[in-house]
């Protein structure tokens, strides 16, 4: 059974959100990846003021495929977390609460994770195409000079994700291993 | 000796990159719908069934799998009695470019890794030219993301770790991988040759169609036995658990040193798109 999400998502709600737990997140999320999080790093260590509300901000890591004529934005799926590990924990304290990738995440973001009250979400890696059915509308906020990598402000309906980590960093890739294997 | 216009390569270069990024390959279609089928794990079943349902959109829609629409391998099988008529480096950048611009994929490539401004057309291409006897050009377009790519290790293993070595290197890699490459992986892995053969060989792995084992029994049985050990780690579709961690293990291997044993895994994600054509 799904649980339906309206975002934002806010510290208190991200302490109920479990490991495991089938997600679809509808409203309000932004995405970044590498260049992007190198740029919103230091604007944060500048003590500048970010080009969105951090606060209780659902970040997708995604940079989409140019969208075709009629589409809202090209195919949309996750890419790898860790690549983000080093960002995620400054993007954590400065209000983050929902992160949207795939993969492992360090021990330092957990952490983060768990001081703070914020969860990690997987989506379907290499379902692109699925996963851009769920994003009504698509606008740039900044960095548009990094093409795929800009900042992106997306309405998503029920975008399907799982929690992964939770904030009592919970680990679905652990426990899930380890219950299948348990049944063999 | 047979000509070849350069602007011939553009054109095929183009049409294969859109038709490789929105359409899979039949025997990785296969080899997912068959693990659905002995999937016995209910989270893993669900996971497949999207990536299903993922491949049939992108290809009803011609709009790419994955939004990683890779950075693009170019692998030319020249017949040495052909004579390119023109700049055969540019025709095949120019049909990259082409391909990406005008089938709206990603553009993925930076100029320089350390200063990392993107090249905006996703060119160059990572080219691989071998020549084959014969008039022919054979042109394989194989888009590479780079989740899986990152999680690619090379071995320089000595002769003493033997076999066991090489199959312990291929499960450590894969079981670090976990849930990074987007299992279920496909392993390209390349044995023998020298640091940079074996890393070739590995790429050239997974260009090999699923359905075909290697040639010599002793790789094919190996190839079986990995693939065997590497779905009982239960890593699992995306990481979450179950049988499918990977749906081929592929393993070309070449002669080497007296004093090596070189190994390299190239991991490929379950989108793993090349498409061919004989000139």
């Amino acid at each position: 059974m799904e649980r339906k999400i309206q975002l934002p998502i806010t510290r208190e709600i991200a302490r109920t959100i479990k490991s495991g737990e089938s997600c679809l997140l509808s409203g309000v999320i932004y995405t970044a990846r590498d260049a992007a999080h190198k740029r919103l790093c230091e604007l944060l260590s500048a003590g500048k003021p970010l080009p969105f509300d951090v606060k209780d901000a659902t970040i997708y890591y995604v940079g989409p495929t140019p969208a075709k004529p009629g589409q809202v934005i090209g195919s949309a799926g996750p890419t790898t977390s860790y690549r983000m590990d080093a960002y995620s924990p400054a993007m954590i304290a400065a209000g983050e609460t929902g992160m949207i990738g795939k993969g492992k995440r360090s021990a330092e973001v957990v952490a983060a994770m768990k001081q703070y009250g914020a969860v990690y979400f997987a989506a379907i890696g290499g379902a692109g195409a699925l996963l851009s059915s769920c994003i009504k509308t698509a606008e740039i906020v900044c960095y548009e000079d990094l093409g795929a990598e800009a900042v992106r402000r997306l309405e998503v309906e029920n975008l399907p994700v799982v929690c992964v980590i939770d904030s009592e960093g919970n680990n679905l890739y652990e426990t899930g291993r380890t219950a299948y294997l348990n049944t063999l | 000796m047979r000509e070849i216009q350069a602007n011939l390569l553009t054109e095929t270069i183009a049409r294969l990159a859109v038709e490789a990024n929105c359409v899979l390959p039949c025997d990785v279609k296969r080899r997912i719908e068959d693990a659905r089928k002995n999937e016995p794990w209910e989270t893993a079943q669900g996971i497949l069934d999207k990536i299903i349902e993922n491949y049939g959109i992108a290809e009803a829609n011609t709009v790419p799998i994955c939004q990683d629409t890779g950075v693009c391998c170019v692998f030319l099988k020249i017949g040495q009695d052909v004579h390119i008529e023109g700049d055969l480096r540019a025709a095949v950048d120019e049909g990259v470019r082409r391909g990406y611009t005008e089938g709206y994929l990603r553009k993925s490539v930076v100029k320089d890794p350390l200063r990392r401004r993107n090249t905006g057309d996703n060119t160059p291409a990572m080219l691989y030219t071998e020549i084959v006897p014969g008039d022919r050009l054979e042109i394989t377009v194989a888009p590479k993301g780079f989740g899986s790519e990152n999680m690619s290790r090379l071995a320089m293993l000595k002769p003493s770790d033997g076999v066991e070595g090489v199959k312990a290197f291929i499960l450590k890699t894969v079981e670090e991988a976990g849930p990074n490459p987007c299992p279920p992986v496909i392993v390209g892995v390349g044995i023998g040759g020298t640091f940079d053969k074996a890393a070739y060989l590995a790429k050239k792995a997974l260009m090999r169609s699923l359905d075909e084992r290697n040639a010599d029994p002793y790789y094919a049985d190996l190839e079986a036995e990995l693939l065997e050990k590497i779905n009982a780690l239960g890593v699992g579709p995306q990481g979450f658990g179950g049988r499918t961690t990977a749906l081929a293990v592929n393993i070309e291997w070449m002669p080497t040193h007296i004093a090596g044993l070189p190994v390299a895994v190239n991991i490929n994600c379950h989108v793993t798109r090349h498409k061919t054509a004989l000139l």
